[in-house]
């Protein structure tokens, strides 16, 4: 797979005839700008108040891509160091945003830092491991991006998805404690279901990949003008990895988020709780 | 002449706080080991917090509360939970047949609350609510507990299954079981109780 990486980069600085390898002015950006003037004016045809979250959205990853595109830029060129630097900012800001979504889950940014930092250093410590990718800023920025990308949906899912699933089974897993079970086995059949829901996504994308859609990696490398079948080995190892990468964080975060709806008496906390007479 | 037996449970001083002021404030109590005990108050009195005391679903924000004359919250809190079975207003039937939600020993447990052999191999979320709450006391009574809490256990049956919980209920008793039993029905404390605990309402800070 390193040979395909090589085989990516060895594309991009070549050129070949069709692909996307030459520069993109930032007029043709601009020009592309005419699509988003579309989706604005249908917007307001049909009156659905998107048209200000289209422009702020447009706006925000002008500012966003380009601004990581001169440091990404900055740290290939001979600063490699700075990739871990690169990887926590990425971690931090991904958990800051699953903690969010699952505010009512308390310590959910403690949780989501530790479900995002264990699926992705996981994978990306297999990968590294076995010498499937290349240890360079230029492999695992872009993968651990992927990575963290997809964990961080994953974390949130299991953790909203567990939350409110015992908020809404309370009575039942009071009456699973009643009987002495601990809070582990007490919540176990709604932390199955939030671990399928949290993994299932990844599940399904790897079974339809290439017959529904051809993913972000391999259709980089084709429109840099890769080989397909240098293209598919390392969405493999994507797809692998994505797959793995979710499982970890899913497990982590269902383990660490039951820690957090129960106390240490095997209670639910307080929020859960039935309302009293 | 024998000495009185100490009591089962023992409410000390017990306050509990909500989100909106005190439910419980102040209480003490004491529930015997003999017999059925019926805590009885007015809705929003905090019966059914007080109950949940007694096997931990909750802690006092204040006070203490003794089983056997030690606080709850130096005993290992699965080992109280199988002393102390606490069955719900509304029954839970597991996934699964009831022998499945019974577990070992599922026929006798069955017949002990009055259901039939019959029902072992239907799925439990296919009985009336009646069979559904007698399963759940059969549940809890598998777990060979000291004590029996309930919260109006028979509030959501018709008069027909209503009496029969309560006469399973007063058997149990009987049989030398501690029941401690939350109830607004005025009826049980008259009919059905050995003990009666009234429950006020805590007073509710000024705003």
């Amino acid at each position: 797979m390193i040979a395909a990486l090589d085989a990516a980069a060895h594309a991009a600085g070549s050129g070949g005839s069709g692909t996307l390898t030459g520069p993109i002015s930032f007029g043709d950006v601009g020009l592309s700008v005419f699509l988003v003037v579309i989706a604005v004016a249908a917007s307001r045809w049909r009156r659905l108040g998107l048209e200000r979250d289209m422009v702020v959205a447009t706006g925000r990853s002008f500012v966003q891509l380009v601004a990581v595109g001169y440091v990404l830029d900055f740290v290939f060129g001979g600063q490699g160091w700075l990739t871990p630097i690169v990887l926590s900012v990425m971690v931090a800001t991904a958990a800051w945003t699953s903690g969010s979504r699952a505010r009512q889950v308390p310590g959910s940014y403690l949780v989501a830092v530790g479900a995002i930092v264990v699926g992705t250093a996981g994978t990306l410590g297999v990968l590294g491991a076995f010498r499937i990718v290349p240890l360079s800023a230029r492999a695992v920025i872009p993968l651990g991006s992927m990575v963290i990308t997809s964990v961080m949906n994953t974390t949130s899912l299991v953790m909203t998805r567990l939350r409110d699933d015992l908020a809404a089974s309370r009575r039942e897993v009071e009456a699973r404690l009643s009987l002495g079970q601990t809070s582990y086995e007490a919540s176990l059949p709604w932390h199955r279901q939030a671990l399928r829901s949290g993994m299932l996504p990844s599940v399904d994308q790897t079974k339809v990949v290439g017959l529904v859609a051809l993913p972000g990696a391999m259709t980089g490398m084709i429109l840099a003008g890769a080989s397909p079948l240098a293209a598919i080995r390392l969405q493999l190892v994507v797809m692998y990895m994505l797959l793995g990468g979710n499982a970890f964080a899913a497990l982590v975060a269902a383990q660490l988020t039951v820690r957090r709806l129960f106390t240490p008496a095997h209670q639910l906390i307080r929020s859960l709780r039935q309302v009293p007479d | 002449m024998t000495a009185p037996r100490p009591p089962r449970f023992e409410y000390d001083d017990v306050t509990v706080l909500g989100d909106d002021g005190p439910i419980v404030a102040g209480f003490s109590a004491a529930v015997p080991a003999d017999g059925l005990t019926v805590l009885v108050g007015p809705s929003g009195a905090g019966k059914t917090t007080l109950l949940r005391l007694l096997n931990r679903l909750d802690d006092p924000d204040g006070g203490v509360v003794r089983l056997d004359g030690t606080d709850v919250r130096d005993l290992d809190v699965l080992e109280l939970r199988r002393r102390v079975q606490l069955v719900g207003q509304v029954p839970v039937a597991f996934p699964g047949t009831v022998a499945d939600n019974l577990g070992p020993g599922a026929p006798e447990l069955l017949e002990r609350v009055g259901l039939p052999a019959v029902l072992l191999a239907r799925d439990a979320d296919r009985l009336s609510v009646g069979e559904a709450q007698r399963m759940s006391l059969a549940r809890a009574l598998g777990r060979r507990p000291d004590v029996l809490a309930l919260d109006e256990p028979t509030s959501a049956l018709d008069t027909a299954s209503k009496s029969g919980v309560e006469a399973l209920i007063r058997r149990l008793a009987d049989e030398g079981l501690t029941v401690v039993m939350v109830t607004h029905d005025p009826r049980h404390a008259t009919d059905l109780a050995d003990h009666v605990v009234q429950v006020a309402p805590a007073p509710r800070t000024a705003p």
